[in-house]
């Protein structure tokens, strides 16, 4: 029964991804995604219930494994991608009606979204580190062609990015398998890539070796993370991606490859002490935090600036994870389900603004409220939950890792937690700078009047919406809603239910955790090591 | 382990010897700037990563590993340099020089650099299993860095490619060399995936070539703040 439970998250997408592949993308098969995505959602939620009360779980001879961690983390990929599902139908009609797309794609988009979602719910239940990197690296194969699925230069050279980039990265952090599996294989008692053998045997790992596993598997898994250094390819594929696979890819996939930096924590930890992973995690938070700000200020494209957010807030992360305390870690685990619910609802909105407007640069897009108030609701709330505005949970997560670094500064003068202090207070500043620069951006989107403009023809607005994302010289066809013909729908579907319902949702989180307390409690003392 | 199938002396002196082909088939590829001759050497490194692979396996006695070792041999001296030349091949007469953001003479002092960085830092690797396996780490952490030297500083998308492989024979070595066998399951992933990234690249840069003509990589610049 437990085996099955743990199973359904992967076989469930990997069904829908059969049947789209049998029956392909048509009017019966449109909400297939959705069904798929609230089945892991389901699934995820009656894992949690089976490990808070009953512990962890392993299953096909120990390759699989569950926790409260990895059945939160499969919460998180269950919600978002019921929100991305949901929205998607209609975003794929909108871009069939268009022109923009055909049949062939549309179904090649849900088939392989399905198998995204299998892979990344592999990577949260693999039971070993060796099965995790599979899953990531399998992560990396199937979303390079989602990247490269709009036609245009754009997206192909977004793909090829990603995927040089993300795999070299990857490959990196196979290399820091290998090596610790060395340091495993040559402790006082050896064991193999499983958490629970590696967790056991790591006190005696060998501290030379597996400080280099350590720094490699970081900057690996920091890569699909989105942290800098090597982060370049994130703006480009966020912001060339189909609008609920940028979803999907800044809500959850990085920070499912942040799970595995805080699964490989977990180990350094025990085997080195905290201040070697500390260090090195805050010279990725503050480098991949200045880098965000200093991009998102003159930021001229939305969502690129939505991709430079998501670094910010994996920078985030990662300074929670370096303070380390139970603190920091249960806002770490709760930031990364806000942040996962409050980007996606931007990703989509950013996608269906592009929709309406045919461009992508932010000076081409004015008086959106006054067009389609509840798009602009989405997006408004979206950006004030992005920037920790309560009550939003974000508002929580970041009040607690701000607390708990200075805590930690405080109470520990000793060795490197003394510095926490100065890198949490210099975190909050660039932070305060880039809510600045969001709000600025997305008021000039949103608010004003829009610009009076002659009718544009159709073929104007074909040649504006043909080409996305490229800077397109027709900026007052854009802007302005001519024609009662062309004016956006009036009738709310499904998609704008769940945006704003997944709003809610990340409004409700920052109030009570309700019945996700015990499941956050249980996963936080997984990654500070003091789990039972 | 000590009791093999060959004497411990010749053991080490053949790995050193594959080892070493690693190395030399590395600096070969950074140093020549066809990318013909290139894929035949990368298609040469592969039968040394592969004898390397056969070499453990007879010395631990394992049929397993054996059988990896064919398919190593298979997968990166055949299939993959196939792959490479069909998308040479396809590349036309134009694109056959790389151009280096870096010299010849500075690319050939950065891998003599990159040796001795390899060597510097895998100390703790030698450290730790005095067998001769682990002596050889050093070289094959060479060719990793050597790999990430070519994929960064190549402007080709062919090149490119050749870097992230070169790379990742480094890494494979590596993890023969530290363990034998690292899990049957886990091989097969990392084998797959290689190939499933080659492949995903090639279907990549064949859709650059249908949409623009003779694009490559380094043409595309689009995507920047």
């Amino acid at each position: 029964m437990t085996t099955l439970l743990m199973l359904c998250p992967v076989l469930i997408p990997l069904v829908g991804a059969a049947v789209f592949a049998v029956v392909g993308w048509r009017p019966a098969t449109v909400w297939v995604g959705a069904v798929s995505a609230v089945g892991v959602l389901g699934t995820a939620i009656g894992a949690a219930g089976t490990v808070t009360t009953g512990g962890p779980r392993t299953a096909v001879d120990g390759l699989l494994a569950v926790d409260a961690l990895s059945a939160f983390m499969l919460i998180v990929i269950g919600a978002v991608a019921t929100v991305a599902t949901v929205a998607t139908p209609a975003h794929l009609r909108a871009e069939l009606d268009a022109d923009r797309t055909d049949q062939r794609t549309c179904t090649q988009h849900s088939m392989l979204v399905q198998l995204f979602l299998a892979a990344m719910a592999l990577a949260v239940l693999a039971g070993s580190l060796g099965v995790l990197w599979v899953a990531i690296e399998a992560t990396t194969v199937v979303t390079a062609f989602l990247v490269g699925q709009r036609r245009g230069r754009g997206p192909v050279e977004a793909a090829w990015k990603y995927v040089i980039i993300c795999s070299a990265g990857i490959a990196l952090a196979l290399l820091g398998t290998f090596l610790l599996n060395y340091a495993a294989r040559h402790a006082p008692t050896p064991a193999g890539l499983d958490w629970a053998g590696l967790t056991a045997a790591a006190p005696d790992l060998d501290p030379g070796v597996t400080r280099i596993a350590v720094l490699l598997l970081f900057l690996g898994f920091g890569a699909k993370a989105g942290l800098a250094p090597l982060h370049a390819w994130l703006p480009d594929a966020h912001s060339q991606a189909p609008a609920p696979v940028s979803a999907l890819m800044s809500g959850v996939l990085i920070s499912v490859a942040f799970y595995s930096i805080l699964r490989v924590k977990v180990i350094a930890d025990a085997a080195l002490g905290p201040d070697f992973a500390r260090a090195l995690l805050i010279v990725l938070s503050l480098a991949s935090i200045t880098l965000a700000a200093s991009l998102l200020l003159a930021q001229k494209d939305y969502k690129r600036m939505l991709a430079y957010s998501s670094i910010e807030n994996m920078g985030l992360l990662a300074l929670g994870a370096a303070i380390g305390s139970p603190l920091a870690v249960a806002a770490v685990l709760l930031h990364i389900l806000g942040h996962g619910l409050a980007k996606s609802v931007l990703f989509l909105s950013a996608g269906r603004v592009l929709q309406l407007t045919g461009s992508s640069r932010i000076d081409h897009v004015r008086g959106l409220a006054a067009r389609d108030p509840v798009l602009t609701g989405c997006l408004g709330f979206g950006v004030l939950a992005i920037i920790a505005f309560p009550p939003f949970s974000l508002f929580a997560s970041e009040l607690g890792i701000a607390t708990a670094g200075f805590d930690a500064a405080g109470s520990q003068t000793a060795g490197f937690a003394g510095s926490l202090g100065w890198a949490t207070a210099a975190a909050l500043i660039l932070v305060l700078v880039i809510a600045a620069a969001l709000v600025g951006h997305t008021s000039r989107m949103l608010l004003g009047a829009p610009t009076p403009d002659p009718a544009p023809s159709t073929a104007d607005r074909r040649a504006a919406g043909g080409e996305p994302g490229s800077a397109g010289s027709s900026v007052a066809v854009v802007v302005a809603a001519p024609g009662p013909a062309s004016r956006p729908r009036r009738r709310l579907g499904a998609d704008s239910y769940a945006l704003v319902a997944a709003l809610v949702v990340c409004g409700v989180l920052g109030l009570t955790l309700g019945p996700l307390a015990p499941l956050l409690a249980q996963a936080t003392t997984i990654v500070t090591g003091t789990a039972p | 382990m000590g009791a093999g199938h060959m004497s411990e002396q010749l053991y080490g002196q053949l790995l050193d010897i594959a080892a070493g082909a690693l190395l030399l088939t590395a600096v070969l590829i950074l140093w020549r700037r066809e990318l013909a001759a290139i894929i035949t050497v990368f298609a040469l490194q592969g039968i040394a990563l592969a004898v390397l692979v056969g070499l453990i396996a007879v010395e631990e006695g394992s049929a397993e590993l054996g059988l990896v070792a064919v398919g190593v041999l298979v997968l990166r001296a055949g299939v993959l340099p196939g792959l490479l030349r069909r998308a040479l091949a396809g590349a036309g007469a134009t694109r056959r020089e790389t151009r280096p953001l870096v010299n010849v003479v500075s690319s050939l002092l950065a891998a003599a650099g990159l040796t001795l960085l390899a060597y510097a830092v895998s100390q703790p690797l030698v450290a730790l299993d005095p067998a001769p396996a682990a002596h050889a780490v050093p070289v094959a952490m060479a060719v990793v860095l050597i790999g990430f030297f070519v994929l960064v500083t190549r402007r080709l998308a062919l090149s490119q490619l050749v870097g992230f492989l070169l790379m990742d024979n480094g890494i494979t070595a590596v993890g023969f060399l530290t363990t034998a066998g690292i899990g049957v399951v886990v091989e097969l992933g990392i084998s797959l995936d290689v190939l499933l990234v080659v492949l995903v690249l090639q279907i990549l840069k064949t859709r650059i070539r249908e949409a623009f003509g003779d694009t490559d990589i380094d043409d595309l610049r689009e995507l920047h703040d």
